[in-house]
């Protein structure tokens, strides 16, 4: 699903240039949930954010199912990210204003499907999520966790070939994040493939691969025994 | 324009963020009322002035004198100067090509007027048929004093229409009545209106060969008017007639004894110049006004722009999660440009639509002096709401293009 083949990136700041990926090799197969773990400053992020194409790299290949991406100008990564990716956020990033059910159906106007099908469709990743009496709340009298369902929703909706999802617990209480984790597990049973990017070591073992970065090479890349969420819950 | 799923987006927008748009709204319609009104009190002055002048004949030259200032010739200044006859029949034989219609007048002094025992407190002049259109006036019933009148010298007279409200008969009534004035009988042959209203309708008009004769003038002559014969245009108008007045002037001056330098003894009001001087200073106004129009236009330009890149700022998050959700740049700066242009047309009719109703409603009641119906154009009113519209457009553009092109992860980390 995702390959990636001597990546490269470096900021530039001021006549410094601080290189943050120093050639990072990887592959994802369809279906799979990989934890992308390691401090802050490991480039963990910034790898996360040229797979979602909010980035580009200075070199390497990366080919996500199959179509090599590159060279890309604002109006073909938005298309891409639009086709290929669904993204979740640490800040859940749901538009204030919108009510729950529309921010789920917002990638959907992008798509340009219709107003009526959008709206449908919407309400029924917001039922998988649990939500389904809440369509019509504005985000802002949700709390974190129905947030973050609702942003999960969101990312669902365009059905993505991959979900990232950057620090998605990260504003979350224990519990609440078991029960958030519990969700992508089950997306992730349903065959959809996901990156997580995370420092917490229980969220990483409730993926089925952890994969370690630190100062911009990966130090290890291992299988792991999922853990499921809902024992927790 | 004509995507009705991105309608839809903007009314979803618009409807929860009242507010924003509410006070986006205010400052272009109230821009464009402030214009409006400007613009509609400028044409009122405009006709105002012209109502003014169409008063009398608009092309109108009136003659009167007063003592001498300067002395001349061995004369003492301080004498007075008086318009005879001869002066009269000497100007329009003279200046018979230029004069279209010409009368002296002769005010009877100190007359009593008494109609069926009744007093009326008017003034008597004497005057001849063609001060009927230098004055601009018109007959409501009977006639106008003749060429056989003034020949003849008879005894007929005819008074405005205020004096024959007065005397509380109706015009046709009042005709072939008798009247006395300073003990002598004047058969009252006609009832006429003046253009000016009351106040030019107070006063009764006889031959002026009678006035003379009955009332001691010998040939004596208090004024003397004329109207000119049009020429081709407007400006040629106001040379000749000033031509006229100054020609007119030197030979009153030489016929009399008064000194080129004296201003004083011998005047003449040329309403022409003195319409064109009006005229003038319309157009001053007019561009005054049209100066403070554009600049609150520019203003609302300015509050528009102000209030787009504040909205634009505000939603830079917003902006960045509509492109991480695989939203175009265009997308975008479509999406804000359908928006502003939107409230603007929309508040730019509404200001436009209360304006003009308030022009239509009080602008026919406004009856003062210099100013009268202020109305406006309805075509440059249109005009300014869509150049306010464009403007407005411009001006969001520019912030919307800058924000649809800021880094997504930039725009995402906004708060």
């Amino acid at each position: 699903m995702i390959e990636i083949k001597d990546l490269h990136k470096s900021y530039k700041m001021g006549s410094n240039s601080l290189h943050v990926l120093k050639g990072i090799n990887f592959s994802v197969e369809e279906g799979e949930l990989v934890a992308i773990m390691g401090s802050s400053g490991s480039g963990k992020s910034t790898l996360l954010n040229i797979l979602g194409m909010l980035d580009v790299a200075n070199s390497g290949e990366y080919n996500l199912d199959g179509v090599p991406i590159k060279n890309l100008n604002e109006t073909k990564a938005a298309k891409y990210r639009n086709k290929f990716l669904g993204f979740v956020f640490q800040s859940f990033n749901l538009i204030n204003y919108k009510s729950a059910l529309e921010n789920v159906a917002l990638p959907l106007y992008y798509q340009r499907i219709p107003r009526k099908e959008r709206l449908e469709r919407a309400l029924k990743y917001l039922e998988q999520v649990g939500l389904k009496e809440w369509a019509t709340h504005l985000p802002s009298e949700l709390s974190g966790g129905q947030k973050q369902r609702v942003a999960i929703a969101r990312a669902m909706a365009s059905e993505p070939k991959v979900l990232l999802a950057d620090e998605p617990t990260g504003a979350l209480d224990s519990v609440t994040s078991y029960e958030v984790m519990d969700l992508i597990q089950k997306i992730n049973d349903q065959g959809n493939t996901i990156l997580v990017v995370t420092h917490e070591d229980d969220i990483a073992h409730m993926c089925k691969r952890i994969v370690h970065l630190k100062d911009g090479v990966i130090v290890e890349d291992k299988k792991v025994k999922q853990v499921r969420a809902s024992e927790y819950v | 324009m004509f995507d009705l799923e991105r309608w839809q987006e903007i009314f979803d927008t618009i409807r929860k963020n009242k507010l924003r748009t509410f006070l986006t709204g205010l400052s272009v319609a109230s821009g464009i009322f402030i214009l409006v009104i400007l613009l509609g009190f400028g044409q009122g002055m405009q006709n105002g002035v012209a109502k003014e002048f169409s008063e009398d004949a608009s092309n109108r030259i009136i003659v009167w004198t007063r003592t001498t200032t300067k002395e001349y010739k061995g004369l003492n200044p301080g004498r007075r100067i008086q318009l005879r006859n001869e002066n009269n029949e000497y100007v329009q034989e003279q200046f018979k090509e230029d004069i279209a219609r010409k009368s002296a007048i002769y005010r009877v002094g100190g007359s009593t007027v008494v109609f069926e025992n009744e007093n009326l407190g008017y003034s008597v002049q004497g005057i001849s048929p063609g001060f009927q259109f230098i004055e601009n006036q018109f007959i409501s019933s009977g006639r106008y004093i003749n060429e056989l009148d003034e020949k003849e010298a008879k005894k007929v007279a005819i008074i405005g229409r205020k004096i024959a409200r007065e005397i509380g008969k109706s015009y046709e009534e009042i005709v072939d009545n008798y009247l006395d004035i300073s003990g002598i009988r004047f058969k009252i042959v006609g009832v006429y209106t003046d253009g000016g209203g009351d106040r030019e309708e107070d006063r009764i008009f006889i031959p002026i060969t009678t006035a003379q004769r009955v009332f001691n003038g010998a040939d004596k002559v208090n004024n003397l008017t004329f109207t000119l014969s049009p020429s081709e245009n407007f400006e040629a108008s106001v040379e000749q007639s000033k031509i006229f007045t100054n020609n007119l002037k030197n030979y009153l001056k030489e016929a009399h004894m008064v000194s080129p330098e004296d201003n004083s003894a011998i005047n003449a009001f040329n309403t022409l110049e003195e319409s064109k001087r009006y005229f003038g200073l319309i157009g001053n106004i007019k561009f005054f006004f049209w100066f403070v129009g554009i600049c609150t236009i520019i203003a609302g330009v300015v509050g528009v722009s102000n209030i787009m890149l504040i909205v634009v700022k505000e939603r830079t998050k917003e902006i960045g999660i509509r492109k991480a959700l695989g939203a175009k740049p265009w997308a975008i700066i479509g999406m804000i440009l359908h928006e502003s242009i939107f409230i603007t047309a929309i508040s730019g009719f509404t200001g436009l639509i209360f304006s003009m109703g308030l022009l239509e409603l009080i602008g026919p009641h406004v009856e003062v002096d210099y100013v009268v119906n202020p109305s406006v154009n309805f075509s440059v009113a249109m005009s300014t709401v869509i150049l306010l519209i464009i403007s407005g457009a411009i001006a969001g553009f520019f912030p919307a293009y800058r924000a649809a092109n800021i880094h997504t992860i930039e725009a995402l980390r906004d708060e």
